[in-house]
C-alpha cells in the first residue's frame, strides 16, 4: 500500500495544490461569506451561539428578577421594554421569558454549539479529512439557523404586531419549551398562543432542518472520510460522541418535526382543520367548544421521544471533548477507551426508551411508569462508568492546572451532582412530589450548564489556538472560570432545596402561597449569584475576541497533543493538511515508553514494529 | 502550588455542598409545613427520598474524595519536571467492579420502589374501587369542585342536588378518598405539597386520584403544570375534616346553596 507512506508530491492531489500558511485571521475574515469550508462554518456557529448565549442569559435574568423582586420595576431594561406596565414584568411576559429562555438556550445555544460549532470544526480535522462529505449541505445547515432565529424573535414578540399577534415582548410565545397542547394548540388559551406560537413552531422546524443536514453530513463524513489507518477504535472520543449524537439526531428528530407539523395543522384555521391533539368539548376562555377526538398526551409522547434523546445530544459531544482534553492535560492515555465508547453507545440506546419519565404524573397508563422507571434508572449506569473512567484518567497523571483542565474538572464534578439528582426523579414515587418543582430545574441545569457548558468553555480554550494560531489569555480564562463556577453553584445548588420545599416551576409570583413565603430571601440570593454568573460571561467574550488579535502566538501544537488536528497549520488552510495524514496509533498515547524524549506520541508518528512489540510485551498493551 | 490550591477549591465546594444540604431542614429549606407528609403514601415517598438521598449522598462524598485524591496527587506530579505520568490504558478488573457494583445498587433502587408505585397507582384501590367524594375540574385559573348530595353517589354528569365550591376541596380525613380530576380547558396539575399528591388534569380525560389524609387540617393546593399566564394564581385549599364534620358541612352547604332567600313573614296574614 503505497498510500500508507505519504510523500510531498501526493500533497498536490485533490485540488489543494498550494499550502502556504494561511493568514492567522483567515477564518474570521471569511465569516460574513457563504463559505463551504467546515472551519469557517464551525466558527460561524460558534460566534452565533455565543451571542445567543448572552441573549438566553438575559432572558434568564428577567426570570430571576421577577422571582427575587416580584412585581417590582425592573432596572435598566424594564422602563424600556415594559414601559406600558410601569417597568414590571407582567405574568404573560414572565411565562414568555421562561419559554424563550429555554428555547434559545436549547435550540440556539447548546445543540448548535456542540454539533454545529465543534462538530464542524473538529470532525474533518480529527479524522484527517480535507473537509466534510457534503460541504454545501454543511453551509446550508448554518444558514438555516438564521430563519430559525428570526422566527424565534417573532415568537418572542419582536416584530410588527400584525405579524407576531402580540404587542412587543410583553407577551409572546408562552407555552413552555415543551409546548404542551392545548395551551399551544388553541389560540384563545393565552396571549402568546396566537401567531407567536405558530412562529415558535416554524422556528423549531428550521432548527430541525439545520440539525438534520448536519447529522447526515457527520455520519457520512465519519464513516467514509477517515484518513488511512484511522480505524474506528483509533478515533478520538470526540468523534465517537459526534457520531453517536448524529445517529440520535437522525433517528429522533423526524418525530419532532412530524409532531410540529401536526400541531401546526391543528392550529391554523385555514388549513386542514385536523385535531391530532384537540379533544372535543373543550371550552377555552369562553370560546366555542372544540370539535375533535384528539389526545393531548400524544404530543407529550412524540415530543419527548425526540426531546429525551435530545438531552443526550446536548451532553454526549461535551463528554467526548472533555475526554480528549482530560487525557491531554493529565498527560495520560484515556482510562478505559472501549468502555467509554460502549457506555456512550449504551446511553444513546437507552436514551430512546426512557422518554416516559417526563410523563409519570401525566395520566398515561400508570403501569408504563414501571418500565420507564427501570430503563431510566439503568441509564445512570453508563454515566457512572464514564465518571469513574474520567477519574481513572486523571489518576497518576501529571495534571496541568490550566483553564482547560479546570473547566474539565468542573465538568466531572458537576456532572456527578446532575447525575445523582436524576435518580430522585427516575424514582416514580419520589417524582410524584418533585415533578415540575425547582428540583428538576436544578437537575437539568447541573447537566446542561454544569456539565455541557463547562465542557464547552474548556473546549473553546483548548481549540482556540487551532482556529487563530494564538492562545487565549490564561489569567482571564481562570478568572472567568472562577466566577462562573462560584456563580453557577450559588445559582443552581439552592434550587435543589427549593424543589424539596415544593417550589413549583414557571410561577410568576409563588410567594402568595403561604408555604413558599419564607423562600423569598433564598431566591434573592440565587438571583444575585445569577447576575455574577451573567457578568462573568463578558470576560469570556472579551478574552475570546481580544485573543484573536493580541493572544500569545503559538505553533501548531501548543498543548503537545496527539490528535491529527494538531499536525495541521493553525488555522488550517483550505484542505486542512499539508500532506494527507496517515494514522499509526490511537489518539491517547501520552507518556508511552514509545514517546522517546517527549511525553506524547502524535497519531501520525511512525514507530517501527519491533519497538511496539517490545512495549506490548512489557505489559503496556491495550 | 496553584494545582493544590485549585484542589482545595474544588474540595471546599464539595464540603460546602454537603454542609448546606445537612443544614437545609434547620434553615427551613425543606419539605413544606411541619416537614411531615400527611398521607401514608407521602410518608413512603419521604422514606424513599431519604433512602435515595443517603445512597446518592454517600456516592457524592466517595466520588469527591476520589477526585480530591487524584487532583492532589496529580498537582504535585504536574509541578515536578522529573515526574512521568502512569502509562495505563485502563484496568479490566476495575471496569468490571465499577460496572457491577453501581448496577446492583441501581437495580436495588429500581426494584425496591416498585411496590410503592404499584400500591399507589396500579393495584390497591385503583382505579374504581373507591367512590369518588368529589369531581375536581380545573380551569383557567381556578378549581371548581362538585360534590354529590349527602347520601348520594357522584354521577358523571351534574345533578340538580349537587353541591359546589370553588378553590375549596373538602374531604373526610382518616380514610382513603378518591376524586375525579378533570379540566375544562388546557392542561393543569393537581398538586398538594403536604400530601405529596400530584396528578395532571388532561383535556378529554377523567382521572381518578386517591389519597388518605391522616390528620385533620388545611393543606394548600397548587397547579403544577403551566396553564397560561395565570398559572401561579391557582391557589386553593384541601380541607380534611373528621367524617362527622364532613357530613355536617355538607348539610350546611346544601342549606346555604339552595336557600333562595325567601323567609315567610313573622306574623302570617
Amino acid at each position: 500500500m503505497s498510500t500508507l507512506s505519504p510523500t510531498l508530491d501526493q500533497a498536490g492531489h485533490g485540488g489543494h495544490g498550494h499550502h502556504a500558511e494561511p493568514h492567522p485571521l483567515s477564518l474570521l475574515y471569511a465569516l460574513p461569506s457563504f463559505s463551504r469550508d467546515h472551519k469557517v462554518i464551525g466558527l460561524q456557529f460558534l460566534i452565533t451561539t455565543l451571542l445567543m448565549l448572552m441573549v438566553g442569559g438575559l432572558l434568564a435574568l428577567g426570570v430571576r428578577w421577577q422571582l427575587a423582586f416580584p412585581w417590582q420595576r425592573m432596572p435598566i431594561l424594564g422602563d424600556w421594554i415594559y414601559a406600558a406596565q410601569g417597568g414590571q414584568i407582567a405574568p404573560e411576559a414572565y411565562t414568555m421569558l421562561v419559554t424563550m429562555h429555554a428555547t434559545v438556550m436549547i435550540f440556539l445555544v447548546i445543540i448548535p454549539i456542540l454539533a454545529g460549532a465543534f462538530g464542524n470544526l473538529l470532525i474533518p480535522l480529527q479524522i484527517g479529512a480535507d473537509d466534510m462529505a457534503f460541504p454545501t449541505l454543511n453551509m446550508l445547515s448554518y444558514w438555516f439557523v438564521w430563519p430559525a432565529i428570526i422566527a424565534f424573535a417573532f415568537a418572542l414578540g419582536l416584530g410588527p404586531e400584525w405579524l407576531t399577534g402580540v404587542a412587543g415582548p410583553g407577551a409572546g410565545s408562552a407555552q413552555g419549551w415543551t409546548s404542551y397542547p392545548l395551551l399551544s394548540a388553541l389560540s384563545e388559551a393565552a396571549p402568546g398562543s396566537g401567531m407567536a406560537q405558530t412562529w415558535w413552531l416554524i422556528g423549531l422546524t428550521f432548527i430541525g432542518f439545520s440539525s438534520m443536514m448536519g447529522s447526515v453530513n457527520y455520519l457520512t463524513t465519519i464513516i467514509n472520510m477517515r484518513a488511512p489507518g484511522m480505524t474506528l477504535f483509533r478515533m478520538p472520543l470526540t468523534i465517537w460522541a459526534m457520531f453517536i449524537t448524529a445517529i440520535l439526531q437522525a433517528f429522533a428528530l423526524p418525530v419532532l418535526t412530524a409532531a410540529g407539523f401536526m400541531l401546526v395543522f391543528d392550529r391554523l384555521p385555514f388549513s386542514v382543520h385536523s385535531c391530532f391533539f384537540i379533544p372535543s368539548g373543550v371550552v377555552v376562555n369562553n370560546a366555542a367548544a372544540t370539535v375533535g377526538g384528539g389526545q393531548p398526551l400524544l404530543w407529550q409522547h412524540l415530543f419527548w421521544f425526540y426531546s429525551h434523546p435530545a438531552v443526550y445530544i446536548m451532553l454526549l459531544p461535551a463528554m467526548g471533548m472533555v475526554s480528549d482534553m482530560l487525557s491531554c492535560m493529565s498527560r495520560k492515555p484515556i482510562f478505559g477507551y472501549k468502555p467509554m465508547v460502549y457506555s456512550m453507545a449504551a446511553i444513546a440506546g437507552l436514551g430512546f426508551i426512557v422518554w416516559g419519565h417526563h410523563m409519570f404524573t401525566s395520566g398515561m397508563n400508570p403501569a408504563l411508569g414501571m418500565t420507564f422507571m427501570v430503563s431510566t434508572i439503568m441509564i445512570a449506569l453508563p454515566s457512572a462508568i464514564k465518571t469513574f473512567n474520567w477519574l481513572g484518567t486523571m489518576w497518576g497523571g501529571r495534571l496541568q492546572f490550566n483553564t482547560v483542565m479546570l473547566n474539565c474538572i468542573a465538568f466531572v464534578s458537576l456532572f456527578v451532582v446532575g447525575g445523582l439528582s436524576g435518580i430522585f426523579m427516575a424514582a416514580v414515587p419520589v417524582d410524584i412530589y418533585i415533578h415540575d418543582t425547582y428540583f428538576i430545574v436544578a437537575h437539568f441545569h447541573y447537566v446542561l450548564f454544569g456539565a455541557t457548558l463547562f465542557g464547552v468553555f474548556g473546549a473553546i480554550h483548548f481549540w482556540f489556538p487551532k482556529m487563530f494560531g494564538r492562545l487565549m489569555n490564561e489569567t482571564l480564562g481562570k478568572l472567568h472560570f472562577l466566577l462562573t463556577f462560584i456563580g453557577f453553584n450559588c445559582t443552581f445548588y439552592p434550587m435543589h432545596m427549593l424543589g424539596v420545599a415544593g417550589f413549583p416551576r414557571r410561577y410568576a409570583d409563588p410567594y402568595h402561597f403561604p408555604y413558599l413565603e419564607h423562600l423569598l430571601p433564598l431566591n434573592q440570593f440565587v438571583t444575585c449569584a445569577a447576575l455574577l454568573m451573567g457578568f462573568a460571561q463578558f470576560i469570556l467574550l472579551f478574552n475570546f475576541f481580544s485573543s484573536m488579535f493580541i493572544g500569545k502566538r503559538c505553533g501548531r501544537n501548543p498543548w503537545h497533543a496527539n490528535g491529527l488536528e494538531w499536525t495541521a497549520p493553525s488555522p488550517p488552510g483550505h484542505g486542512n493538511f499539508d500532506v494527507p495524514p496517515v494514522v499509526y496509533h490511537g489518539p491517547y498515547e501520552y507518556s508511552s515508553p514509545l514517546c522517546g524524549d517527549k511525553d506524547y506520541l502524535p497519531q501520525t508518528e511512525y514507530v517501527p514494529l519491533p519497538q511496539r512489540q517490545a512495549v506490548a510485551k512489557a505489559g503496556y498493551g491495550h | 502550588m496553584a494545582g493544590r490550591l485549585w484542589t482545595l477549591f474544588f474540595m471546599f465546594a464539595a464540603v460546602l455542598a454537603v454542609v448546606v444540604f445537612w443544614m437545609a431542614p434547620d434553615l427551613g429549606w425543606w419539605f413544606p409545613g411541619d416537614g411531615r407528609a400527611h398521607t401514608p403514601l407521602g410518608q413512603k415517598i419521604d422514606d424513599l427520598f431519604y433512602l435515595i438521598l443517603t445512597i446518592t449522598g454517600l456516592t457524592f462524598v466517595g466520588v469527591q474524595i476520589a477526585l480530591g485524591y487524584v487532583l492532589w496527587r496529580g498537582a504535585a506530579a504536574g509541578q515536578d519536571p522529573q515526574a512521568k505520568s502512569v502509562f495505563s490504558h485502563g484496568s479490566h478488573t476495575l471496569e468490571v467492579i465499577w460496572t457491577i457494583v453501581p448496577a446492583g445498587i441501581l437495580l436495588f433502587i429500581a426494584l425496591y420502589q416498585m411496590d410503592v408505585w404499584a400500591h399507589y397507582r396500579v393495584k390497591t384501590l385503583f382505579p374504581k374501587k373507591l367512590e369518588p367524594v368529589a369531581e375536581v375540574t380545573a380551569r383557567q385559573f381556578e378549581w371548581r369542585i362538585r360534590y354529590p348530595a349527602r347520601g348520594k353517589k357522584l354521577q358523571p354528569t351534574p345533578q340538580p342536588d349537587d353541591l359546589y365550591t370553588v378553590n375549596d376541596l373538602r374531604v373526610p380525613a382518616g380514610r382513603p378518598v378518591s376524586i375525579s380530576l378533570r379540566t375544562e380547558d388546557v392542561q393543569h396539575s393537581f398538586f398538594v405539597p403536604e400530601l405529596r399528591v400530584k396528578q395532571d388534569a388532561v383535556p378529554g380525560l377523567v382521572i381518578p386520584v386517591w389519597f388518605e389524609v391522616t390528620d385533620v387540617g388545611t393543606y394548600e393546593l397548587a397547579c403544577a403544570e403551566l396553564c397560561g399566564w395565570g398559572h401561579y394564581k391557582m391557589k386553593a385549599r384541601v380541607k380534611a375534616e373528621s367524617a362527622a364534620d364532613f357530613e355536617a358541612w355538607k348539610t350546611q352547604a346544601a342549606r346555604e346553596q339552595f336557600d333562595d332567600g325567601y323567609r315567610p313573614p313573622a306574623d302570617g296574614e
